[in-house]
């Protein structure tokens, strides 16, 4: 019940927005077009602005992960996120999940694909595919955008906001599915 | 912090591609991300025009100071170097909203426009304000109640129960901003005490 009127607001939420939000300015005399174009105009510079952060983070995660580090670093983590509950298979998601959505999401489909929706593997990478975000996307872009190099506490709080969600998403999931 | 990590990313990358003798991995992989990422930002100029555009129209009917005023009283506390007025609020607010409700190629652009409001007020420094770091901690921590895509990909490996995951994932992304917004509380405050802020 809950979850189908959240299915219909996120299907409704852009084309309202996208309806109100001018007939809105319009009442207030907005020029509406005009002030849509000079909002547009911005898209172009903030968007290239970012390239250059976002090339340098994705030809380090990219080498990172075609070499095989990553696997030997899940390979190394191994002994110490078994002891806690964690499924080998489940690592290298865990540790690609700060660091590349479209990375992550490849392999969560993957683990579907091989054991299943409902299986216990399936069921964690979906939960830690649906829990944080992207942090090296979001800190590079955003910090990017605008011209921020030093990103002081930033960092550390993002990484431990993404391991506290990769814990809880496993004691979570060997609470329910298990 | 930064430069360490992206060091060692890279670095470890390429010791391990020599030892297992496959170098020319490095060549590619690298080569391929450099171009794909020029074509994410690419693909996010129109989307950034759409919502940039969008919310120029918000912005100059009073929309965003409107609902800045709104949600006052909890971002004042968020966000106490930040006057209570300051359309950086606004944008705010429209980007976690955007988050939570899963709008992702919505959030950016507005979370762009949020970073340069609050750039504004850091007075174009190159380090990063305490608003800035507390934004960011929200941001990426932040709960989104549909997980869609990840609904979409369990419907299409036939699972029965594909909302399943909805739950556990609200419980794992709310202990993860409890933490966040707690550490980053910590740090604000050390870093007053701190000899520099």
């Amino acid at each position: 019940m809950l979850l189908s009127a959240l299915t219909v607001i996120s299907r409704w939420a852009i084309p309202l927005l996208l309806l109100l939000i001018p007939l809105y300015g319009f009442f207030k005399k907005v020029p509406v077009y005009e002030a849509f174009v000079a909002g547009a105009e911005e898209g172009f510079s903030t968007a290239v602005k970012i390239i250059p952060f976002l090339a340098g983070m994705m030809i380090a995660i990219s080498v990172f992960r075609a070499s095989g580090a990553m696997d030997y670093l899940a390979l190394l983590l191994d002994p110490l996120t078994t002891k806690i509950g964690a499924p080998s298979e489940i690592l290298p998601l865990a540790i690609m999940r700060p660091l590349s959505g479209s990375g992550v999401l490849g392999m969560a489909t993957e683990l579907m694909r091989i054991y299943g929706p409902e299986s216990f593997i399936g069921r964690m990478a979906s939960v830690m595919q649906g829990t944080t975000d992207t942090t090296f996307f979001v800190l590079t872009v955003y910090f990017g955008s605008v011209g921020i190099k030093k990103y002081r506490y930033a960092v550390i709080t993002g990484l431990t906001a993404d391991i506290t969600g990769f814990l809880a998403s496993l004691y979570i999931c060997n609470l329910l599915f298990r | 912090m930064l430069n360490v990590i992206w060091l060692l990313l890279l670095a470890s990358g390429i010791v391990i591609a020599a030892i297992n003798g496959n170098i020319e991995v490095v060549t590619e992989a690298a080569l391929s991300a450099a171009q794909g990422a020029v074509k994410v930002c690419f693909d996010l100029i129109g989307v950034m025009a759409l919502w940039l555009g969008i919310m120029k129209i918000a912005e100059q009917g009073g929309l965003i100071a409107a609902l800045a005023k709104l949600v006052r009283p909890v971002m004042i506390r968020l966000f106490p170097s930040v006057p209570p007025k300051h359309p950086a609020m606004g944008a705010i607010i429209l980007n976690i909203s955007a988050n939570v409700l899963g709008l992702g190629n919505a959030a950016t652009p507005m979370g762009l426009k949020a970073m340069q409001e609050l750039q504004l007020l850091n007075k174009g420094s190159e380090e990063a304000s305490e608003a800035m770091c507390t934004f960011l901690a929200l941001n990426t921590s932040c709960v989104t109640l549909i997980p869609a895509t990840i609904i979409g990909v369990r419907l299409s490996f036939g699972s029965a129960n594909p909302t399943e995951i909805v739950g556990p994932c609200i419980f794992a992304t709310s202990t993860a901003m409890v933490i966040a917004m707690s550490l980053d509380w910590w740090f604000r405050k050390k870093s007053r005490w701190g000899v520099k802020g």
